[in-house]
């Protein structure tokens, strides 16, 4: 740990929603990631997982605690220093369907990202070629329109889109959980080439414990809201200090853990949280 | 992907259009031709109608069908422009709020949701009246009055894609705010849009014509439809016709205006053409059962989507009594399609024909038994929180197919499903049969519709990615559940899966499937082995990735 990190979050707490339903939904994480480390965060539905990854971008509010970034403190720096670091820090979402305008070419949709203000595509076409080209993706694509791309290949463009920028920073959230099993092989292993090209650092969202051993350095847990257990993955993987980190690991199937036979936990009736309906029924 | 075959342009659509059409040429050749009949004051005073004046004169002379007619361009134009104003003003409002902050959006959507709850013709009145009678004002009038409604649909329409991840993408990207509304928002919602505008057209037109009706509108020696009724009412009993030509001309441009935006609806939603739900069919002679051990047999299964394209491509397989046999395959791969023809719950257009489709001693090629379909074969879906219906308690859901299929009363129906939910490791059943779907968690939804699925003692479980969408930890338990129950009861499970690591640790038996084929047939072991042939079975593991480390082991004692 010799180096300062790239990206320092500190006792950082987050609230959602408004008036009564308002609610703490990160309590007090801290992280921090290297530059060129990628670290997964995991968790499962309601840890806070993605709202830690929304907040860092911006899209979320801060309660308490600081976001660091490569010196810069984001809630309180000018607004226009948080404007030119938030774009070396991309993020792309899970759902390669929402994520791209139906209505807008992916030439338009690149040249956004570079320009966000004109989004003149003839001026950056070279550049919207060159990002296309190194998710594997042709020339053609630019006059075409979302509806005419594949699952994985709306993911490969959200990719594109996302490095257009040049960041030095990825937030991946869930980006394959939506993608058939060889679409996911072939998008982590573009993600792993693109990231040693470039020396990226990432952030790795993802409830797949498999994927995420096998993309990441280190490794995050967060159960409701709270950080439960960090380390390297080699360290929480294989000698797990708190009891949920080992049950999440034992509920990987095909894991060596895994025992069909086991005996089934009583499930209690637990009212839910108005969040965890919400996210349940929309 | 999406399918963007040109569909038919529905005939009110076409309708509409040529009745719309035949009214802009009225409004643009009526005035040149007849400008002067329909002002020229003549002697000829409420004459009865003639060759000459075919819906007579009114009571200045003037030829009343032919004032109908000029009649027609200002009352298009003023409708228009009013219709104009309200959707500029209204889709601003309602669009952009979505692109400010929080509290202006709050705030402006409580003064539209209170207008909205005034009728706009009463509002049309007040502002009429205070902006003085007159053309101008009567447009501006009904303008302002249409705004709210406007505002309050195209709100809801930004609303649902403002959440979209594109837009969110686009705002951290830095565009601005303006931007984003004219090239994210409004672009996506223009077609519904389009269809509102038609509609609101011919609101907009009574609306207008209503108001030169009561003389706050147009004035003397202007006049458009409304003012021409306005000017026939005295004479209502002796000339009757007077007010025939106006009303006419009414009702033509606002069925004209209707059929357009019924027309553009259903010809912008995709979902507009469907085709019924088919039978499935038998093809070639009835086949014998050729292994009547198995408990379900297929054979020749074949499965076509509506536009003729194979989606399962004559497949044959059995299931053993007792059996979990899992199907395998990405998406495409016809693995639900298998499964929902089995249960004879093929969507609507999609035919399905076998040489044979068997289930015990049940031909589910020949129609009918429903009932029985239902008792014998038990299903679990993919999405928890879609199978249920939010608005019902669990328990009335639950014993739905106790009282239906096995006619048991409420009472009976209720103590079995409780032992059921018991049976699931729920705790306290008679409590989650109180409450609402949205109180309980996905896990313990999916051990509820397992068990209520299970009531009929049924003796095929068709299990549809059920562990798809649940946390890990959550899947592990139903995983579980089905496995014990499928050694206790004996009931055999088809369980489908898109993960090839989910279908290793529960089957017995597992069959890959790959475009409507079925590539390789593996037992568990086989599969555990890596004894695989198929090159596709090979890429599929492959892929899949699976934990490497073991977290090591702990004392027994340490566990929950």
């Amino acid at each position: 740990m010799s180096e300062t990190p790239l990206l320092r979050i500190s006792d950082l707490s987050v609230d959602l929603g408004h008036g009564i339903r308002r609610a703490r939904v990160l309590h007090g994480v801290g992280l921090a990631v290297e530059r060129g480390r990628t670290i997964g965060v995991v968790g499962e539905s309601g840890s806070g997982k993605s709202t830690l990854a929304k907040t860092i971008v911006g899209l979320h509010r801060v309660a308490t605690g600081s976001i660091v970034f490569d010196g810069v403190e984001l809630a309180s720096a000018p607004r226009a220093t948080v404007a030119s670091v938030r774009r070396r820090v991309q993020y792309i979402p899970q759902d390669p369907f929402s994520s791209l305008d139906p209505r807008r070419t992916i030439g338009q949709t690149l040249a956004e990202a570079i320009d966000p203000v004109g989004a003149r595509q003839r001026r950056h076409h070279t550049r919207i070629v060159e990002s296309l080209a190194s998710v594997a993706l042709g020339e053609d694509a630019v006059e075409r329109y979302p509806h005419e791309f594949s699952g994985g290949q709306r993911q490969r463009i959200a990719i594109a889109r996302a490095l257009a920028v040049d960041p030095d920073v990825i937030i991946a959230d869930e980006i394959t959980s939506a993608l058939d099993v060889s679409t996911q092989a072939e998008i982590l292993r573009l993600l792993e080439k693109l990231r040693r090209e470039r020396n990226l650092t990432m952030l790795f969202i993802s409830h797949n414990l498999a994927v995420v051993e096998e993309v990441c350095d280190e490794v995050v847990v967060l159960l409701h809201g709270r950080i439960v257990e960090q380390g390297t993955i080699a360290d929480v993987f294989a000698d797990p200090r708190e009891e949920y980190t080992r049950r999440l690991l034992e509920s990987v199937p095909g894991g060596a853990a895994f025992d069909v036979t086991a005996p089934v936990v009583t499930a209690a009736v637990r009212t839910m949280s108005v969040r965890g309906r919400r996210r349940l029924f929309g | 992907m999406s399918d963007r075959r040109p569909r038919r342009i529905p005939a009110s659509l076409i309708a509409g259009l040529i009745m719309l059409g035949l009214l802009v040429v009225i409004a643009v050749v009526a005035p040149m031709l007849w400008g002067t009949a329909a002002t020229a004051v003549t002697p000829d005073t409420r004459s009865a109608p003639s060759p000459a004046h075919w819906l007579g004169t009114d009571d200045l002379g003037r030829d009343v069908l032919a004032r109908t007619l000029v009649a027609t361009r200002l009352t298009l134009v003023m409708a228009a422009a009013a219709t104009a104003g309200s959707v500029i003003l209204g889709v601003l409002i309602g669009g952009l709020v979505w692109v400010g902050p929080r509290w202006l959006r709050e705030g402006v959507l409580r003064v539209i949701d209170s207008t909205v709850a005034f009728p706009s013709l009463i509002l049309a009145l007040v502002i009429a009246a205070i902006l003085g009678a007159g053309t101008a004002s009567a447009v501006v009038a009904i303008a302002i009055a249409g705004v709210p409604s406007f505002a309050r649909i195209t709100s809801n329409m930004t609303g649902a894609v403002a959440n979209r991840d594109y837009v969110g993408t686009a705002r951290l990207l830095g565009v601005p705010r303006f931007r984003l509304f004219t090239r994210h928002l409004l672009p996506n919602i223009s077609g519904p849009l389009l269809v509102l505008i038609a509609s609101s057209f011919a609101l907009t037109l009574l609306d207008i014509s209503s108001l030169s009706f009561v003389g706050l509108g147009v004035q003397s020696p202007e006049f458009d439809w409304g003012r021409l009724l306005n000017e026939g009412l005295p004479a209502v009993y002796s000339q009757p016709l007077q007010v025939v030509g106006p009303s006419v001309m009414l009702v033509f441009a606002g069925v004209a205006a209707m059929l357009t935006g019924d027309g553009l609806a259903v010809w912008l939603d995709p979902r507009s053409s469907r085709a019924a739900r088919a039978k499935p069919t038998r093809r070639g002679p009835r086949g014998t059962a050729t292994r009547p051990e198995a408990l379900v047999e297929v054979r020749g299964l074949t499965v076509r989507a509506p536009g003729g394209k194979t989606l399962v491509d004559d497949i044959s397989f059995e299931i053993a009594p007792g059996e979990i046999l899992g199907l395998v395959g990405e998406s495409g791969s016809g693995k639900s399609m298998t499964a929902m023809s089995l249960a004879r719950l093929q969507a609507d257009g999609v035919g399905v024909d076998a040489e044979v489709l068997r289930l015990d001693d049940l031909d589910l090629l020949s129609g009918g038994h429903r009932s029985r379909l239902a008792k014998e074969i038990g299903l679990v879906y993919q999405d928890p929180g879609s199978t249920f219906n939010p608005a019902l308690r669990m328990g009335a859901q639950l014993t739905e197919v106790a009282r239906v299929h096995l006619g048991l009363s409420r009472r009976a129906a209720r103590d079995t499903l409780s032992d059921g939910l018991g049976e699931m490791r729920i705790r306290e059943p008679e409590k989650v049969m109180g409450q609402h779907p949205f109180q309980l968690s996905g896990g313990m939804l999916q051990r509820a519709g397992i068990a209520s699925s299970l009531v009929t003692d049924p003796k095929l479980l068709i299990a549809d990615e059920p562990t798809t969408a649940l946390d890990v930890t959550v899947q592990a338990d139903v995983l579980r559940q089905l496995r014990r129950l499928n050694r206790e009861h004996g009931t055999a499970v088809l369980f489908i899966s898109h993960d090839i690591g989910v279908v290793e640790a529960l089957c017995d038996r597992v069959l890959v499937m790959r475009t409507g084929e079925i590539v390789e047939r593996l037992t568990a072991e086989q599969l555990r082995r890596r004894e695989v042939d198929h090159p596709y079975t090979r890429a599929l593991l492959a892929a899949t990735p699976t934990l490497k480390t073991t977290p090591r082991p702990i004392e027994e004692h340490d566990r929950v």
